[in-house]
C-alpha cells in the first residue's frame, strides 16, 4: 500500500520537472517570435493583439486562479484607457506616467467594485460586477472629460523616458512588448507566491481555508484589485497604441469579449488567454474587411468551444497525450 | 476541603462553553437550549442519533452558523458574534464531516498552507514560492507525527480516505489550536486507521481540548473523558461514558442496538 503511494508520488515530481523544462523552451521560442514578429506582421495589429492578450491574462488571474467570474472588466480596461488618454493629452504627462495613472485608476475602480461584489458568489458576483460596470459606462457617457460619444481623440504617444520617440511604430511595438512582458511576469509571480498559494487553497476548498483562519474575502479582494490593475495596464497601453479612448472600451461587449478570449484559450493556464486573444483579434481583423459579420463567427466559435473543447485550446493541449508527455497537467 | 481540591484537579478549566445555545431554521428548531463545557486536556464527545443536531452545534460553535439565541465563550471571551476566520485565529479550529483537504496540493503543501498565516507568509504576492521552504522543518515534523512521511510529496487527492483524515488533523495541528473540533473523524475508516487516529487524538488531547462528533461508540468509550448525548436538538444526558451508557433514556433513544 505504502509502496504504491510512493510510486504514485514520484511521477508527480518528475512531471513538474519536465513541465518546467518544456515551459522554458516554449517561453524562449515565444519570446523570439514576439521579437521578430514586426518583420512579418503589421505592427498595429501586433500591438492590439498584445494589449488584448494582457487584458485576457489579467482577467484569467481572477477567473482561472481565484474562481471569480467578473462581468465588468471593461470598466478597468476602458477606464484606464480614458485616464491615460486624458492625462497624456490634457495634462501633458509622459507615456510611462500616463500608463501608471491608468493602472492606479483601474486599481481604485477595482477596489470599489470588488468591495461590493466580493462577498457574493457565482452568478450574483457576476451580476453585481455587470451592474457596476454599466453604471461606469453611463458615467463615461455623461462625464465631460471623456468627451461623450466622440471619445478622447488624437492622444499623443509622446517620448518614453523623454527620449525614445514612440511615434515610430517599431519603438512603440517594443515598448508595448516590454510592458506586456512585465505584466506577464507580474501575473506569473503573483500566481506562484505565498499569496497565490492561499488563493489556490481557497479555490480548492473555501470552508477549509476559512477554518484555517484565512479571511477569504480579503484575499479575493486582493486578487480582484490586482486583476483590475493589470487590465488597466492593458487599457492604458491600448489608448496609446490607437491614440484614442472611446466608449467601446467600457461597454459590456468588451467584458464579454475578454471572457470569450479566456475561455477559448484555456481558463487557468498562464498562456491560454494569449492564444484566445490572438484568435479573436485575428478573426476580427480579417473579417472586418469581409462581408461576413464578425459577431456570428465568434459566436459560432464560442459554441464549438463549449461543446467540443471545454478546456480551451491550451487546456486541451495540456490534457492531450502529447501535452502530458511534455509534462503538463491540466486540473480543472 | 481535601475533597474539593481533588475535584478541582479532576476537572480542568473550561476553555469553551455554550449557554442556552439555540438555532432554528424557520419553524424548525434544530438546536434547543444546549449548554456545553469543553475542558482543557479533555476529549469531549458529542453523540446522538442521526438528525440530533450534532453538526449544527458544531457549526454554531465554530460560527459557520449564527445562533438564534444563546452565547458562546472561548477562553473567557464572548465569541457569539465573532466571524469564523477570526475564531480560527484565536485557536478554535474545526474539521469537517467530508474530509477537508486541498485535493490538488501535495501533503506538504496542505500543511504549509496552514503554517503560512501564523508565520506571516500569506500576503506576499511578490515573493517566490521557494520562500515557503522555511516552513518545511515544522511541516515535516507535523507530517511525521501523524505518520504520513512516506506520502509527503503525494497529492492529497491520491491518499486513501483514512490518510486524508489524518492529513486533516496534521493541518489542524499546524495552527497549534487550543480547542480542536473534529466532526466525525473516524467516519468511513478501516479498523487499522481508527487505531491510528485514536492514538493521535489521545496524544493531542494531552495539551489541548478536543470536542468530537462520533458515531463509533467503542471509540467514544475508549478515548473520551466526557460525553454529551443529543436528541432532537436537546441534551438528553451528560457525564462520562459509563454513566451515560447506563442511562435508560439514552439506551432507548440511541444505544438500544449496541451493547454498552
Amino acid at each position: 500500500m505504502s509502496e504504491m503511494t510512493q510510486t504514485a508520488t514520484k511521477p508527480h515530481i518528475e512531471r513538474s520537472a519536465t513541465a518546467s523544462r518544456t515551459y522554458t523552451i516554449f517561453v524562449i521560442i515565444g519570446l523570439a517570435a514576439l521579437i521578430l514578429a514586426p518583420m512579418f506582421f503589421y505592427p498595429i495589429f501586433l500591438m492590439k493583439l498584445l494589449c488584448f492578450a494582457l487584458f485576457a491574462c489579467a482577467f484569467n488571474l481572477l477567473l482561472g486562479y481565484t474562481g471569480l467570474l467578473s462581468f465588468g472588466h471593461a470598466t478597468f480596461f476602458g477606464g484606464a484607457a480614458y485616464f491615460t488618454a486624458h492625462v497624456v493629452k490634457e495634462w501633458g504627462f509622459p507615456p510611462e506616467l500616463g500608463i501608471l495613472t491608468g493602472v492606479v485608476g483601474a486599481a481604485l475602480l477595482g477596489l470599489i467594485m470588488g468591495f461590493f461584489a466580493i462577498r457574493r458568489q457565482g452568478i450574483y458576483f457576476a451580476m453585481i460586477t455587470l451592474a457596476l460596470s454599466q453604471m461606469f459606462f453611463f458615467f463615461c457617457l455623461q462625464a465631460e472629460f471623456t468627451q461623450g460619444e466622440d471619445g478622447i481623440q488624437s492622444v499623443p504617444r509622446g517620448h518614453l523616458f523623454g527620449f525614445i520617440d514612440l511615434n515610430s511604430s517599431t519603438n512603440m511595438y517594443y515598448f508595448v512588448l516590454g510592458v506586456f512582458l512585465i505584466g506577464m511576469v507580474i501575473i506569473w509571480r503573483f500566481i506562484n507566491s505565498p499569496f497565490g498559494m492561499i488563493l489556490r487553497s481557497i479555490r480548492e476548498n473555501e470552508p477549509r481555508a476559512i477554518s484555517l483562519g484565512y479571511s477569504v474575502a480579503r484575499y479575493k479582494l486582493g486578487a480582484f484589485v490586482m486583476s483590475a490593475a493589470l487590465a488597466g495596464l492593458a487599457g492604458g497601453l491600448k489608448s496609446l497604441v490607437f491614440q484614442f479612448a472611446t466608449l467601446t472600451d467600457v461597454a459590456w461587449q468588451m467584458s464579454g469579449e475578454v471572457i470569450l478570449m479566456t475561455l477559448l484559450g484555456g481558463i487557468g493556464t498562464l498562456i491560454g488567454p494569449i492564444f484566445g486573444a490572438g484568435l479573436v483579434v485575428t478573426l476580427q481583423n480579417y473579417l472586418a474587411t469581409s462581408q461576413f459579420p464578425v459577431t456570428i463567427v465568434t459566436g459560432v466559435i464560442f459554441m464549438v468551444c463549449v461543446l467540443v473543447f471545454r478546456r480551451g485550446i491550451i487546456g486541451e493541449f495540456y490534457a492531450s497525450r502529447l501535452g502530458r508527455k511534455l509534462g503538463f497537467e491540466h486540473r480543472r | 476541603m481535601a475533597l474539593a481540591a481533588t475535584a478541582k484537579q479532576e476537572e480542568p478549566r473550561v476553555v469553551l462553553s455554550a449557554r442556552g445555545l439555540s438555532k432554528s431554521f424557520g419553524a424548525f428548531m434544530a438546536v434547543k437550549n444546549v449548554d456545553l463545557d469543553v475542558r482543557h486536556a479533555h476529549v469531549h464527545a458529542l453523540i446522538g442519533p442521526n438528525g440530533a443536531g450534532k453538526t449544527t452545534v458544531f457549526n454554531l460553535l465554530t460560527k459557520f452558523l449564527q445562533p438564534t439565541a444563546g452565547s458562546i465563550t472561548f477562553m473567557g471571551t464572548d465569541i457569539t458574534k465573532t466571524p469564523p476566520d477570526r475564531i480560527a485565529r484565536m485557536g478554535l479550529v474545526r474539521s469537517f464531516q467530508i474530509s477537508a483537504v486541498f485535493p490538488h496540493l501535495t501533503v506538504l503543501d496542505n500543511v504549509r498552507v496552514a503554517l503560512q498565516r501564523p508565520n506571516g507568509l500569506s500576503t506576499q504576492f511578490w515573493l517566490p514560492l521557494s520562500s515557503l521552504d522555511r516552513l518545511n522543518a515544522r511541516a515535516d515534523e507535523l507530517i511525521e507525527s501523524v505518520g504520513l512521511k512516506r506520502e509527503r510529496n503525494a497529492l492529497a487527492a491520491d491518499l486513501s480516505y483514512g490518510r486524508k483524515r489524518v492529513l486533516e488533523i496534521a493541518t489542524t495541528l499546524a495552527l497549534d489550536p487550543k480547542v480542536l473540533l473534529l466532526d466525525e473523524p473516524m467516519a468511513g475508516m478501516g479498523q487499522e486507521d481508527i487505531g491510528t487516529v485514536s492514538n493521535i487524538i489521545r496524544e493531542v488531547a494531552k495539551t489541548r481540548a478536543v470536542l468530537m462528533v462520533e458515531h463509533n461508540l467503542s471509540v467514544v468509550a475508549d478515548i473520551c473523558h466526557h460525553v454529551t448525548v443529543l436528541q432532537r436538538g436537546e441534551i438528553l444526558a451528560e457525564g462520562d461514558y459509563a454513566t451515560v451508557s447506563q442511562d435508560p433514556r439514552v439506551r432507548t433513544a440511541y444505544m438500544g442496538t449496541e451493547e454498552a
